[in-house]
């Protein structure tokens, strides 16, 4: 990934006291994205507000628009236009989004769309914690694609992964999420933002070259290709049915095998380069927990706890959800007595954790409905269990 | 009509029979019924018009506008300079 | 006269070669589908109108319309169904220098697609709008759609259509558009000269295009074929500029009511944003890194060109043959 430093304009360097739904404006800005478009939804309002407010400082534009299918389909057309863009949303409004989310995955427009979770289904619990949605995230749109989804557990991982998304979505021109939850989103902590130059930023991959061999695709299955933007003369085409290197609609049985398997294969085919995670103590441990977003930050005290009365416990937490970090889980599973999923829902990563242990070890869920994050006694008798 | 020695505007019209889909609105709404369908078929099985009366044809572009298929256009006939005050 | 024989020669000669993806002729509509001169008419306004091809971008959405977009050799979108609006309201925000043409159905703007379009009316979004009514969706076999008038016949309303329909001039007005015209599409000049008109007005503009359906809605109804569709046109269409917007509705197979109805000036979003934002931040205002100066300097030059251009317009008493 080619870096620069950040835009000073949009960067506000300090140290400040934040909540994560603005730690994440911050954190767009910061990437440089100007151009937001969004509607209220709890408990992701206060992202919105923050850029309604920031943006005439930093040259940008926010419009909130009449609902989430609008937001999302200005989203595409404002990538299209040359810049960066961003929403956020909640369970709700993340359904509505799905049809749009898959024509900027087939048209491999960049974008970064925040999911705050509260509990569902339905209009659910529109206050409260969930992270019901991490299933959603993946398979919501229909048809075959990939996607990639981080997961803060901290306003200030929700601005240092605003930023990581931007950069994520440029390289691989792929609609990226940040899946916060409510928690996250509505607790005020320390965020530290660096100077302008500490931070670094990938900027679109424009294309350089004759106006006359520009193609706005190039199924390789291994990168994403380079971007231009409309009003500088390259005459393209952009459809979300199949089509060919041109843009130009291809029915065909063919094209759409070449399409959708280069869609898959520049996610999952880069996903080392992609997938970051936290592990503490996982050597030599017995049981590993695998958790994310604010319920990991309860795991560490059940860990903690675990190990005063000497279980070999150790923790991972997955910062990037998807692409999943199935080989990793799958070199633990032969290694340790079980593993511990704790997660505010009924069971969705833990799933993906079943599949990629295959087997190997023991796979305790510790699941609840949402509106409440977990009681750290809950999962330590958990890894008890887990460690017979 | 014509003023003494000025000539009429006309145009050469050129037509793609095989794109032709034979919906007649050139040839029901040329002013001056330069227009005809033709009797023979094209490889799609439709009747592509011919210009029966190219003198008629007053260069007014119509057919070119209002033909769904972009099948037909014409261009001005430009002969000598008494032509250029249409 | 010539038959074109070199299909090649045709492809490069036709006065729609700068206009058009000729590498994608012939297209898939229908023999006698009004669509295709609503592109010509189209062609024809950007050529006149001498307006920088590379600086226009064209968004439509899902159906028969909605594949103008593939067909045009400018920047083009063809996006989901009924979201061409918002798509093309983010194109617009994101490089307020391109000049955006929505171009879509009547199904896919009015009927899936209605909220967005209200709300960029009322917002007076700076962007051209135009709707080809052929009162139903086409591409999926003759459904009804909000714009077919009460008794006509469709897929799914096969005993006779019972909905009220819109009047889609009527709407755009009371949504806040400020430039609204209908035609036909047999009316292809005067839809030349309202695009013409739409692309140098500020603000949100409407046209609506009456255009046939040979296919389903007229096969459905017993109406003929595309020429019968266009004499009935010829026929009942009634030019009335100025028209109360409130009375101009069409019954099936009633009088079409035609002209320029509305056209009057009011700021548009982005003015609105930018003088409101100049308001509280002075010249530190920079969208996308233009200063306040630079703007108004663009501002005075974007409105001597539509200046410029209206005074063309009317200078133009006929269309010029023979260019």
């Amino acid at each position: 990934m080619r870096k620069t430093a950040a835009d000073p304009k949009g960067v506000l360097s300090g140290h400040h006291f934040l909540d994560g739904d603005h730690a994440l404006a911050e954190g767009a800005l910061a990437a440089g994205c100007r151009f937001f478009a969004g509607y209220p939804i709890t408990p992701s309002t206060e992202t919105a507000e923050r850029f309604a407010e920031r943006c005439p400082h930093v040259g940008g534009l926010f419009i909130q628009m009449e609902d989430e299918i609008a937001s999302i389909a200005a989203l595409v057309g404002g990538a299209w236009g040359g810049q960066k863009v961003m929403t956020v949303t909640s369970g709700p409004g993340f359904s509505l989004m799905m049809e749009n989310i898959g024509l900027a995955c087939m048209t491999e427009t960049p974008m970064v769309i925040a999911n705050v979770q509260r509990a569902g289904p339905s209009t659910g619990l529109p206050t409260l914690v969930a992270q019901q949605d991490m299933m959603q995230v993946r398979w919501g749109s229909h048809g075959d694609y990939r996607i990639i989804a981080l997961c803060p557990d901290s306003p200030q991982e929700c601005f240092d992964l605003a930023v990581e998304a931007f950069n994520l979505s440029e390289t691989y021109r792929v609609p990226t999420f940040i899946m916060t939850d409510e928690t996250v989103g509505h607790m005020h902590e320390k965020v530290t933002i660096p100077p302008a130059d500490q931070i670094n930023v990938v900027p679109r991959n424009w294309y350089q070259g004759p106006k006359s061999d520009y193609r706005p695709y190039e199924f390789t299955g291994k990168q994403a290709s380079s971007m231009v933007k409309a009003g500088d003369g390259y005459r393209f085409h952009v459809t979300g049915l199949t089509h060919d290197e041109r843009g130009y609609p291809a029915l065909t049985e063919e094209q759409n095998r070449k399409v959708v398997t280069h869609l898959i294969e520049k996610i999952d085919g880069n996903a080392d380069k992609i997938i970051r995670l936290e592990e503490k103590d996982v050597d030599g441990a017995e049981v590993v927990v695998v958790s994310y977003g604010i319920t990991s930050r309860i795991v560490s005290k059940a860990v903690k706890d675990a190990q005063k009365s000497g279980i070999k416990v150790g923790s991972l937490r997955l910062i990037t959800i998807w692409p999943f970090a199935e080989k990793r889980i799958k070199e633990l599973a032969g290694r340790v007595k079980a593993i511990v999923v704790p997660e505010i829902n009924y069971g969705q990563m833990v799933l993906e954790v079943e599949r990629a242990a295959a087997g190997q070890c023991r796979v305790i869920s510790v699941n609840h409905c949402g509106g409440a994050v977990h009681d750290p006694e809950v999962i330590l008798t958990a890894i008890k269990e887990g460690a017979k | 009509m014509a003023f003494g020695n000025v000539k009429n505007v006309t145009g050469v019209v050129t037509i793609n029979w095989n794109w032709c889909k034979g919906c007649g609105f050139c040839v029901g709404f040329c002013p001056t019924k330069a227009l005809t369908l033709s009797t023979e078929y094209n490889a799609k099985g439709y009747h592509p018009p011919v210009v029966t009366s190219p003198d008629d044809c007053r260069n007014c572009e119509f057919c070119q506008t209002i033909c769904p298929e972009f099948a037909i256009y014409v261009r001005r006939v430009v002969d000598n300079k008494e032509n250029d005050n249409a | 006269m010539t038959y074109a024989t070199s299909d090649a020669e045709f492809r490069s000669d036709s006065p729609m070669a700068e206009f058009l993806r000729m590498e994608r002729m012939p297209h898939i509509w229908c023999p006698g589908c009004g669509i295709g001169s609503v592109v010509n008419a189209f062609a024809e306004a950007v050529k006149k109108s001498g307006v920088d091809m590379d600086k226009l971008a064209v968004v439509s959405g899902i159906g028969c319309t909605g594949r103008v977009a593939g067909y045009v050799k400018l920047d083009s979108f063809h996006t989901t169904h009924g979201r061409a609006i918002p798509f093309a309201t983010g194109l617009k925000l994101a490089n307020p220098d391109l000049k955006v043409v929505v171009v879509s159905g009547d199904g896919d703007l009015f009927g899936i697609g209605g909220n967005h379009f209200i709300h960029a009316a009322r917002r007076n979004m700076d962007m051209v709008v135009i709707c080809v009514n052929n009162f139903t969706y086409g591409m999926t076999g003759g459904q009804v759609t909000p714009t077919t008038p009460q008794s006509a016949q469709a897929s799914t309303t096969p005993y006779g259509n019972y909905e009220y329909p819109f009047s889609l001039p009527f709407l755009a007005d009371a949504a806040g558009a400020t430039y609204v015209a209908r035609w036909t599409s047999l009316h292809a000049r005067n839809v030349t000269q309202a695009i013409r008109e739409a692309m140098n007005h500020k603000g949100f503009s409407f046209i609506e295009v009456i255009a046939p359906c040979t296919t389903l809605y007229a096969r459905r109804n017993r109406l003929g074929d595309g020429l019968n569709a266009l004499e009935y046109y010829q026929g009942d269409a009634e030019i009335r500029h100025g028209a109360d917007t409130r009375t101009v509705d069409i019954d099936f197979q009633g009088k079409i009511v035609v002209g320029k109805f509305v056209q009057r000036e009011k700021p548009t979003y982005l003015e609105a944003v930018n003088t409101r934002y100049a308001n509280v931040l002075g010249d530190d205002y920079q969208l996308y890194g233009k200063t306040q100066p630079e703007r108004e300097e663009e501002a005075k030059r974007d409105a001597e060109a539509r200046t410029l251009e209206a005074e063309r317009m009317l200078a133009e008493d006929l269309p010029e043959g023979g260019e």
